[in-house]
């Protein structure tokens, strides 16, 4: 039958494909492929069917079913098999049944999903044969699936297809929607009563699928909430600490998470220019080194400028966006105005793709996992060390802690220097799902504020609260109002809260604050 | 001895002041004379300056009002670049309007970027703006109706200090958010453009820019005369309690947000009118004027002039935009750090501005002429939260 | 003498109506922490009372309580034994006629003696009178007399920035007298003041309290002593005894509480 695939007329060939195609033996993959591909050629002397690859002027042949290498020929004693419309879609139809039974459980699913998309009534029997061998969850689904598709769409029992339908119905696949609605629209009013009886399961098959799909997107928009969410908490908690306790409005707080997404990009260019094979481990080295540069010039900010203007927020607010406009203008001028490349290392690549069109890339999982670790970090800095405890005393009451030999000015420094760096570290995060460039910090500042206040000043979980909260009511309403508009919704809803909680959502109650 | 007056007196309130008004209204009178001598006359203005001080007398009355709250009120609006848009923006609609059929699109009642997005009538919000009356009363009453709104709210939670500050920043935020979409029906990211002319003058003509001038210096003064009006009154005197003191005067019988509220509604209105001047003068209005760091700058020309005495204000916006005009000239890359610069020097090494330290030099040198009034410059102790 | 228990209820003798300042059963939290515990007190018209306690015993809090600064969590404030205190703001109680004077003196520091006073001066409070009100001659004499009460005349054009402790308490006791209230609320008048300068406050308060209520908090057992009135002692947030200085002083839970700790 091989020979009838490089000599045999169109129809021949035809009805060799779907004969082999029932065999469901995988060795038969290459030569339909050749075929397909345009590679297979049969000898002119002895009609002798071979896969080649012509190159230069020559013909490097092998063996269709063992791929042994023939070694090499002259392009003009094989002709090379033809092809039609026809034969190529019978040849696809039998190489995704084909590869049924591929090893690989990944394949075997990309083939039935393959199959799927262009069913026939010839792979209904090999779909039926994978679908008893398979034990991988979700190839068996895929399997399924096409199953059911092509049941729908090529048999003849009504019961048959009534089953399909409800097979269908249960997956949260938009897919199998489109599918579905399209065969609804193919059976029109004039269509005999069981088509009508059909259609009708099939729309509510539909709609269950609408429903799955809805709930699926629900998740999703969840699961992206959360992904903003952390981001919001790495930008946020620095100033968190900063504003909680020193009563400081940083307005260079996205410079400082500025500057640890160049700090990464500085040690990414160390690692490409010194240490190539470490590359996909140049971020676990650039955490520490961000949180070393922001945290010092944290430091040297706090020393130099902030500790002047205590008990003065306006003014420390505006001596503190000067520095901001300074640092962008530096980083401009030593990095020049465009973006830096920084790339994710592998094991950071890539995505889980769970039902519905949900889609989860690695980043954003490890930016949550990181965020969540640094949040944790913190707490316990705050609630279990020495530094903690006098980084507490002095929130609570600066004189009473400085009576009691707290040193608040170096707590002070250090808390600011904390409190940066953790910028820096959020400014590693952001170099792997944001531009590199001079003004990232600005555009994370305003959500940043937000989130503070919106949580309540002082009050570290109220952060963690509010930035996850804000970031998955972002995310639930762009779907309904776009973006920008749904951004602004959220800021105006922030306006209105805080007239209703000035102090935000865990705001310090007593006399702590009536001062 | 008795000073039944001392707390109504409309004089101009100090030297400074006076010194101001009188620029302003010689100015007002002087340079289009001077511009439109010949070329070659010694003492001519070139067009291009007119326009340049034009737009730095709006700048000024931008700044004024900031001072009127920060400076008395010690209400530390970070977005009233939004109050100064809006007016801008109603401004600009009449614009719009007068282009009439003269577009590129030639469309009698639609401006060009409606044609483009292929709308069919004009939106509801647009209507009246071809009377000239409308869109100036309408500069001042949506700045002034978004004050009150949003600060009817904020006072009466008693929202002050930096959250006060960052709920402004997120107010203009919003709005230049919602102005850069199409769909908000004020020409998207591009905005307000290509005007022709206002009041049947041509806007590119010599006479109409000095007119413009004018009626720049002529608006500023008079905002400074009521500026000075309102905190020389015993409603001045309220305000500058509540800035040092807030909770005192409520203990006295003062309902603070009436009084925040009125100052601020004022404030707002008083952008609205300079951005409304504004915008003839520099031909175009876009959504980048809500940028928040745009009205941080603002609170900087304040700073830098003096917060709490109000001429210092202006003076402040004119010296920092000819400083940011002169390096964006000659030295661009240097702007941003002179800015910064500015920023940090001014609230480190001088907390009273330029206009505070003066009037505490010449306090030192005429003490006597000095001694009846008090200064109405905060001490650098003002800005602590209640 | 009344005397009571703590925590008893007190229902004033002649009823509600008579009283100028009335709390029943008012108690405030924070977080947990119990601020006021019940606390019920009463003042009548023209009555000078002294309010002693330790450090927490909620002290400051009641009298937030009553000038609208804190919102009881329960119980009744009553002014003038009709008008309920817990529904108004600071403005509206202070135009009721209730001063108060702070712990840390608390004046315009950048405004002049004068313009404080000027301030302060029993007038419309609304914007549009602020805005074009002049000084009339009335009360042109009355800041005179004022300046002449507490021994500022001398200071009128100085900023109150520039005063000395005792003069800027003068000035705050000065300025609520300019509100021309019917019932005074004084927080730690003497802190901080030398011997003389005490001697001087209590003489004053005594004179000022002839044709008015007057609350005074107060640590210094000597100022208090120097009052000549009856004194209540709070703690944990409740009346813990009421009565005569001699009659407090030898209550025997009072002991405990200011030695036994």
């Amino acid at each position: 039958m091989v020979q009838v695939l490089g000599i045999g007329d169109f129809t021949a060939k035809i009805e060799a494909t779907q004969a082999l195609a029932t065999t469901g033996d995988p060795r038969l993959v290459p030569i339909l492929q050749a075929l397909l591909d345009n590679n297979l050629y049969a000898r002119k002397s002895d009609n002798l069917v071979v896969i080649g690859k012509e190159q230069a002027g020559t013909l490097t042949i092998m063996d269709p079913l063992t791929e042994k290498q023939l070694g090499q020929a002259a392009p003009a004693d094989f002709e090379r098999a033809r092809l039609n419309n026809r034969l190529r879609t019978v040849l696809q139809t039998a190489l995704g049944a084909l590869q049924l039974a591929h090893p690989d459980p990944a394949r075997r699913k990309a083939s039935a999903d393959a199959l799927f998309k262009t069913p026939s009534l010839e792979v209904i029997e090999p779909l039926k044969v994978a679908l008893a061998h398979e034990s991988n969850g979700s190839a068996r689904k895929a399997l399924v699936k096409a199953l059911a598709a092509t049941e729908l769409q090529f048999t003849d029992q009504v019961q048959v297809k009534r089953d399909a339908v409800v097979t269908l119905g249960a997956f949260a696949d938009p897919d199998i929607r489109a599918f579905l609605n399209g065969r609804i629209n193919g059976i029109n009013d004039a269509a005999p009563p069981e088509q009508q009886e059909l259609k009708t399961a099939m729309i509510a098959a539909v709609a269950e699928i609408e429903r799955r799909i809805a709930t699926w997107q629900m998740f999703g928009n969840v699961l992206q909430g959360i992904s903003l969410g952390s981001v919001l908490l790495l930008a946020a908690i620095g100033l968190a600490i900063t504003f909680g306790v020193m009563g400081v409005i940083n307005m260079a707080h996205g410079e400082m998470v500025m500057l640890g997404a160049y700090t990464t990009y500085v040690v990414q260019m160390a690692f490409r220019e010194y240490l190539p094979g470490g590359v996909d481990f140049a971020l676990l080295v650039a955490i520490p080194a961000a949180f070393a540069v922001s945290g010092l010039v944290g430091i040297a900010i706090e020393r130099g400028i902030i500790r002047w203007l205590y008990g003065r927020p306006l003014e420390t607010l505006l001596a503190t966006w000067g520095l901001s406009l300074i640092l962008q203008q530096a980083v401009r001028t030593a990095f020049g105005p465009t973006n830096m490349q920084v790339t994710s290392p592998s094991w950071m690549s890539g995505a889980i793709e769970l039902t519905g069109g949900v889609v989860l890339t690695y980043n954003r999982i490890w930016i949550v996992v990181f965020a969540l670790l640094v949040f944790g970090l913190l707490i316990f800095i705050q609630r279990r060390t020495q530094f903690g405890l006098q980084m507490r005393a002095v929130t609570q009451n600066r004189r009473m802690a400085r009576s009691m030999g707290i040193r608040s000015g170096w707590v002070d420094a250090l808390t600011f220097g904390l409190g940066s760096g953790i910028a820096g570290m959020a400014g590693v995060a952001l170099s792997q799902i944001d531009n590199v460039s001079p003004n990232l910090g600005q555009g994370y500042i305003v959500d940043s504020f937000m989130v503070v206040v919106f949580g309540g000043v002082g009050n570290l979980w109220g952060t963690l609260v509010g930035a996850f909260g804000l970031g998955i009511v972002n995310k639930f309403l762009e779907p309904y109002a776009g973006a920008v508009l749904g951004k602004i919704l959220v800021l105006v809803a922030i306006v209105l809260f805080i007239q209703w909680r000035p102090r935000g959502l865990f705001a310090l109650k007593g006399r702590a604050v009536e001062a | 001895m008795r000073r039944t007056g001392s707390l109504f007196f409309s004089t101009l309130g100090d030297t400074g002041g006076t010194i101001l008004v009188a620029l302003l209204l010689a100015a007002a009178v002087l340079v289009p004379v001077l511009n439109a001598l010949p070329t070659d006359s010694a003492l001519h203005i070139p067009n291009y300056l007119v326009s340049l001080f034009g737009k730095y007398l709006c700048f000024a009355l931008l700044a004024l009002s900031v001072d009127l709250i920060w400076g008395f009120a010690g209400i530390l609006s970070l977005g009233h670049g939004a109050f100064f848009a809006l007016g801008g923006y109603a401004m600009g609609m009449h614009l719009m309007r007068e282009i009439g059929t003269r577009g590129v699109y030639g469309n009698a009642t639609l401006p060009d970027f409606m044609v483009f997005l292929n709308w069919k009538e004009l939106p509801w919000y647009w209507y009246g703006f071809d009377s000239f009356a409308f869109a100036a009363l309408m500069a001042i009453l949506v700045p002034g109706a978004l004050a009150f709104v949003f600060g009817w709210f904020a006072f009466r939670s008693r929202v002050t200090g930096v959250y006060l500050s960052i709920i402004t920043q997120a107010l203009t935020f919003a709005l230049m958010l919602a102005f850069f979409r199409n769909d908000f029906g004020f020409g998207g990211n591009n905005g307000l453009t290509d005007f022709k002319d206002l009041l049947g003058f041509n806007l590119q003509a010599k006479n109409t820019r000095a007119s413009l001038f004018a009626a720049s210096a002529i608006a500023l003064a008079l905002g400074y005369i009521l500026c000075r009006f309102l905190v020389s009154s015993r409603f001045g005197r309220v305000l500058i309690a509540v800035r040092d003191a807030e909770s005192r005067t409520r203990f006295l019988g003062y309902r603070v947000e009436h009084y925040k509220l009125f100052a601020f509604v004022i404030s707002a209105m008083l952008a609205g009118i300079a951005g409304a001047l504004y915008v003839p003068q520099v031909g175009i209005i876009n959504p980048r004027e809500f940028a928040p760091a745009n009205s941080i700058e603002v609170v900087i020309w304040v700073a830098v002039g003096g917060r709490g005495t109000l001429w210092g204000a202006a003076l402040g916006a004119v010296l920092v935009n000819y400083g940011k005009t002169y390096f964006t000239g000659a030295l661009p890359d240097m702007w941003l750090y002179v800015l910064g610069a500015l920023f940090i020097f001014v609230t480190l090494f001088l907390p009273k501005g330029v206009g505070g330290t003066a009037k505490e030099w010449l306090g030192k040198l005429w003490p006597t002429a000095r001694a009846a009034k008090p200064p109405l410059s905060p001490s650098p102790q003002a800005g602590v939260a209640e | 003498m009344n005397m009571h228990q703590p925590g008893a209820h007190i229902a004033p003798d002649r009823g509600l109506a008579q009283t100028i300042l009335y709390l029943d059963d008012v108690s405030v939290s924070f977080d947990g922490f119990r601020a006021l515990n019940k606390l019920s007190f009463y003042l009548l018209p023209g009555e000078l009372r002294a309010i002693i306690g330790p450090n927490g015993a909620g002290k400051t809090t009641m009298m937030d309580v009553i000038t609208g600064k804190t919102r009881p969590d329960s119980g009744q404030v009553y002014f003038g034994g009709k008008v309920d205190l817990t529904r108004l703001d600071e403005a509206a109680i202070a135009n009721l006629g209730i001063g108060r004077k702070f712990q840390k003196p608390t004046v315009f520091e950048t405004q002049t003696v004068d313009d404080n006073l000027r301030l302060a001066l029993r007038d419309k409070r609304g914007v549009y009178a602020a805005l074009f009100s002049r000084t009339s001659a009335s009360q042109a004499a009355r800041l005179d007399e004022l300046l002449t009460t507490i021994g500022l005349a001398d200071q009128r054009d100085i900023l109150a920035g520039l005063l000395s402790h005792g003069q800027k308490q003068w000035l705050e006791i000065g300025m609520l007298l300019a509100q021309e209230p019917q019932l005074l609320l004084v927080d730690e008048p003497a802190a901080g003041m030398t011997d003389a300068e005490t001697e001087a406050t209590a003489t004053m308060l005594r004179a000022i309290a002839k044709d008015r209520s007057v609350v005074v908090v107060e640590h210094d057992m000597e100022f208090v002593r120097a009052l000549e009135a009856k004194v209540t002692v709070l703690h944990e947030g409740s009346v813990l005894a009421e009565g005569s200085m001699e009659h407090v002083q030898t209550h025997p839970r009072v002991i405990e509480v200011y030695l036994g700790r």
